[in-house]
């Protein structure tokens, strides 16, 4: 039976239904239903649930909740996450799995509180210092919502890293049936990293200072392999109508919604138009993308910023074909028509 | 033969950093020490911070997480709150603890966070050289206060124990030394109280430990001892600052 929620109350039964065992967050519009309904929810279930005195503090209740190898996350929306990079560039240092959610809003600065898209650079290119990368997941309904904060926690712990999901302000508040269809974990595998106390084994230590002469570059060599590996294994993405597409666009979160009513107007013009929607923003679907990519195609990036995504189309495609943009930032929103527009122009 | 005296199990047998007479290799000892009489080593997850004592997962024996600068009270806040069964504490200089991480030590204090604090006040930033702390004494030379600190420009030390002491959370909070063997034994009593607390389920507890810096401070090591004896501890005056079981 599927209930009517709002996207960020499903992302918060997803975690639960996950087995989370904490969560701590802070205010922020346009994410509080998620600490509001943590609030609640966690105590029932005798879990634990703080509010943080700011995003730096709460980032870091995450990360010692997730360092005894609890499953922990927070949320968050822009300028919160820029408070969170800290911890962040830690927990990928470290290797510590958890789960961070951004429901982003307007920027840069205090911005405003419309959803927006304008965060992907610092999602998906590090955010914090350091050379690092987070599993980037961008759900575009209630029902993603609610199966990607599911699968975050055994996606972290697969590779012992932090799984971003980049969500928005629209997708968070808007109110849609969810199928909550997830069994409940209530058994987690035995880590053998975690810090548990020392009991019948050596002291573990887990840090992401490595002073010793080439320790620190080993250490960042490992990083690079295993991100090599997410890049192989875990790529996700929806094709739309691809096939026979003369105009393909790439949009993630809520500009796919659109994204996708304007393939449909497109079609219905006579124009073959399709959407390739990465749900992993990193690892990107680089490889379909430069696939999909040949010398009749045109692509058309879609996003509510002023052109982030698309600069990682551009490198996929590689110059095999036309890349243009459309884009909104500031939270203002496009919609279909504005899309179709621009596709007739293209196809010209 | 009896042996009567050995390295205490929770300090492994490392070649410490720290510089020649100062003072972290003694307190490293004393809660070394008060983890195995007290029995806990194996349930222990302690938070090494940013600064002199970065390297404290070297020396102890038991489970030690990294905190980013300031943060340990946060990490610690995670890492009990979710194993309220395991022992945690965190061990941290003046400017992790009350310039860049006050937020966090406030606030752990204030929510009467289930954990212990083992707090390292030596009036300065060791570990880059010595710059003012907000701990610096007026007049003192450092680093950045080349001039000796002034209160126009740089404001007075901040007491840590008497500011967390008017929060009702506060259970526990002693400030002690560690530069004579009198002080050293009084310290160790302190710091295995706030232990016992935390084990005992009594909430937030803090030991300020006053120590020296030679290096830092451009003294020799009896030098530095000499200005804890008399000047540091005439500012931070030692002593027990609240104790809220004995007011019940």
């Amino acid at each position: 039976m599927k209930k009517l929620v709002k996207g960020n109350v499903a992302l918060c039964e997803g975690a639960i239904t996950a087995g989370l065992h904490a969560y701590f967050g802070y205010p922020i519009t346009p994410q509080n239903e998620v600490p509001a309904y943590m609030s609640r929810k966690m105590v029932e279930l005798g879990r634990v649930f703080i509010q943080g005195e700011s995003e730096i503090a709460s980032a870091n209740m995450v990360l010692g909740a997730a360092v005894t190898g609890k499953r922990a996350m927070t949320s968050s929306s822009s300028p919160g996450m820029s408070l969170k990079q800290e911890a962040l560039s830690y927990m990928a240092g470290m290797e510590i799995p958890a789960l961070i959610v951004n429901v982003q809003r307007g920027g840069p600065g205090l911005g405003n509180i419309s959803g927006a898209q304008s965060d992907y650079f610092q999602a998906v290119k590090g955010g914090g210092h350091g050379d690092y990368r987070l599993i980037v997941l961008a759900p575009n309904c209630a029902q993603e919502m609610y199966e990607t904060a599911y699968d975050s926690f055994d996606l972290a712990e697969k590779y012992r890293t932090p799984v971003m999901i980049l969500s928005d302000g629209i997708v968070g508040q808007m109110m849609e049936p969810v199928e909550f269809n997830r069994p409940e974990i209530k058994e987690f595998a035995n880590k053998d990293w975690a810090l548990t106390g020392c009991m019948q084994r050596e002291p573990r230590s887990i840090k992401s200072l490595l002073m010793r002469e080439g320790s620190l570059e080993r250490h960042n060599i490992d990083l690079q392999e295993k991100y090599e590996i997410i890049s192989k294994n875990e790529v996700q993405y929806e094709s739309y109508l691809t096939d026979d597409a003369q105009i393909i666009i790439t949009a993630f979160g809520i500009a796919s919604r659109i994204s996708k009513s304007a393939v449909k107007l497109a079609r219905k013009n006579g124009i073959k138009a399709g959407l390739l929607r990465p749900k992993t923003l990193w690892p990107f679907p680089s490889k379909i993308i430069s696939e999909l990519a040949k010398p009749q195609t045109a692509f058309l990036c879609v996003e509510l910023n002023h052109g982030q995504m698309v600069e990682d189309v551009r490198l996929a495609v590689n110059g095999k074909s036309r890349v243009e943009f459309l884009g909104k930032g500031g939270g203002g929103i496009i919609n279909e028509i504005e899309i179709l527009e621009k596709i007739k122009k293209l196809v010209k | 033969m009896k042996k009567i005296l050995s390295r205490p199990e929770s300090l492994k047998d490392n070649q410490m950093h720290y510089c020649p007479g100062c003072g972290h290799g003694i307190i490293h000892r004393l809660v070394a020490e008060a983890i195995d009489e007290l029995g806990v080593r194996e349930k222990t997850i302690a938070v090494a911070p940013v600064g002199c004592a970065v390297f404290a997962y070297d020396y102890f024996n038991f489970d030690t997480t990294e905190a980013p600068h300031g943060r340990p009270p946060a990490v610690a806040t995670g890492i009990k709150r979710t194993n309220p069964d395991k022992f945690v504490f965190t061990y941290q200089g003046d400017g992790d603890i009350s310039a860049i991480g006050m937020s966090e030590t406030i606030h752990a204090a204030n929510r009467g966070e289930n954990i212990t604090i083992i707090f390292v006040n030596n009036a300065n930033y060791g570990m880059t050289g010595g710059q003012m702390a907000p701990t610096t004494l007026i007049g003192q030379v450092t680093e950045t206060t080349p001039f000796g600190r002034d209160p126009k420009r740089e404001g007075y030390p901040i007491h840590l124990c008497e500011l967390l002491s008017s929060l009702t959370a506060t259970t526990y909070l002693e400030r002690v030394s560690i530069y004579n063997p009198k002080n050293i034994i009084n310290a160790k009593r302190a710091i295995k109280k706030a232990f016992q607390y935390q084990i005992e389920g009594k909430g937030f507890s803090l030991i300020e430990v006053i120590s020296n810096c030679p290096v830092d401070w451009g003294m020799t090591p009896l030098d530095s001892i000499k200005w804890v004896e008399e000047k540091f501890i005439e500012e931070f005056k030692l002593g027990l600052i609240k104790d809220k079981t004995e007011q019940i």
